[in-house]
């Protein structure tokens, strides 16, 4: 909690060279001296639970993730590809609706104008059965790909339900890793945050600080998140961590409540606090700039 | 005497399953020792409110009826996996007074988020 960045630590680190935007908040650095072929950019979309439902959370459950998707499609710019952080479906423990759920939430994004769309698990998919439904239809549950000269590592932690990724594939990162050169633009893409952002509410990964004890052996490390269902900023040493917002329902500030609930729907003000954000990724000077949006426009 | 009866409560907790987490010997019980009982089932902790006193030692134990959870007390740095037919003790000393959260920290299902309780510590009274 200590190293919660706020708007202050965030204009520090522009000056750092570090490049964030924060909700419509210009906050830019390093300079203009980028080419426009060493620029791309992709989307984050994270915890959809498709098949929650609660009226006073969200009323309009079958809906939002439609609305992100064409939210998503109007975008001024085609993203050069859409990433879902975890928790794409609302748990259950019938195998049959997992499935069901796995394929309608499948169906839906099918419809997203995009060329690439990649998938991970959250706790929701794959606690239960340790990812055996998910990897039928969205495929491994950890992997690499690269993309104009970014190396993305999609971690898994939670197909075991303690949240944690586990020796085997914390040997397989390393593996991964040692196969990069040192100044390599590595994207770390998972769930859970990898640090202890507040374990009181289980929002941690176990093992996490072997993880980045692992990726701090490299210079230019950036991590995108969900699980906490809010925009988040964190370092650990020079690794920012990011948090995504959730497309379904959001979560309180961390430590704000005795108990973690969802904030409740607002008719006032609906789909408030829900969205989703680009992310610009500027290979040359590996900084990535982060642009929140809402799901649906004047929110 | 002591010895015999270490001996013996280690051979009914070989028997019975019973596992110990953190510190716990027969011969640092306390007379006052606090000792709580937590069951652990979808979606709840019962009792889900424990009051003990700060600075009494107090020993949990905990045990799942139904399917694998986990008991995560953060303010204590204390955890344990509770799993069916296994009583886990965890032995701890409370040092400050307070209200705080435990969860099951073991995704667990639709529930899970809602499975959490409250640890009370209050203020050991002054002994005369």
């Amino acid at each position: 909690m200590n190293n919660l960045l706020n708007r202050r630590d965030l204009l520090k680190l522009a000056g750092m060279g570090v490049a964030v935007f924060v909700s419509g908040t210009t906050v830019r650095a390093g300079g203009s001296s980028q080419k426009e072929n060493e620029s791309f950019y992709f989307v984050q979309l994270s915890d959809t639970h498709w098949g929650f439902s609660g009226p006073n959370i969200n009323p309009d459950s079958q809906g939002t993730l439609k609305k992100a998707v064409a939210a998503v499609n109007a975008l001024d710019e085609r993203p050069d590809f859409v990433v879902f952080t975890g928790d794409l479906t609302q748990t259950t423990d019938d195998p049959r609706i997992r499935r069901d759920r796995m394929a309608e939430f499948r169906d839906i994004v099918s419809q997203l104008n995009v060329k690439s769309v990649r998938f991970m698990p959250g706790e929701h998919d794959a606690s239960l059965d340790r990812g055996e439904a998910y990897q039928e239809f969205f495929g491994d549950l950890h992997y690499t790909f690269d993309h104009r000269g970014v190396h993305f590592i999609s971690l898994d932690n939670v197909s075991d339900p303690s949240g944690s990724v586990g020796d085997k594939q914390l040997l397989w990162l390393q593996s991964d890793l040692k196969q990069m050169k040192k100044d390599a633009r590595i994207v770390v893409l998972t769930h859970r945050p990898l640090f202890d952002l507040y374990p009181e509410w289980d929002w941690a990964t176990r093992d996490g600080s072997a993880v980045i004890d692992v990726l701090l052996q490299h210079p230019n490390v950036t991590v995108l998140y969900g699980h906490i269902h809010q925009e988040h900023h964190h370092m650990t040493g020079h690794i920012l961590h990011h948090a995504a917002k959730s497309v379904m329902w959001a979560l309180p500030q961390p430590g704000s409540l005795p108990r973690k609930a969802p904030i409740s729907w607002d008719p006032a003000e609906p789909y408030r606090d829900l969205g989703f954000r680009n992310v610009e990724a500027k290979v040359a000077e590996a900084q990535y700039e982060i642009e929140e949006f809402p799901i649906v426009r004047g929110q | 005497m002591m010895k015999r009866l270490i001996t013996y409560a280690m051979m009914v907790g070989a028997l019975t399953g019973i596992s110990m987490v953190g510190r716990s010997t027969a011969r640092e019980m306390r007379t006052d020792e606090q000792v709580v009982r937590i069951t652990a089932s979808t979606f709840q902790f019962q009792p889900s409110t424990i009051t003990v006193k700060k600075g009494v030692p107090v020993t949990l134990e905990l045990i799942s009826e139904d399917r694998h959870h986990g008991f995560k007390l953060a303010d204590f740095n204390l955890r344990a996996d509770l799993k069916p037919g296994v009583v886990e003790r965890i032995r701890f000393v409370p040092d400050k007074a307070g209200r705080f959260s435990f969860i099951c920290d073991v995704f667990c299902g639709d529930g899970h988020e809602d499975m959490s309780g409250t640890l009370i510590v209050l203020e050991e009274s002054i002994r005369p």
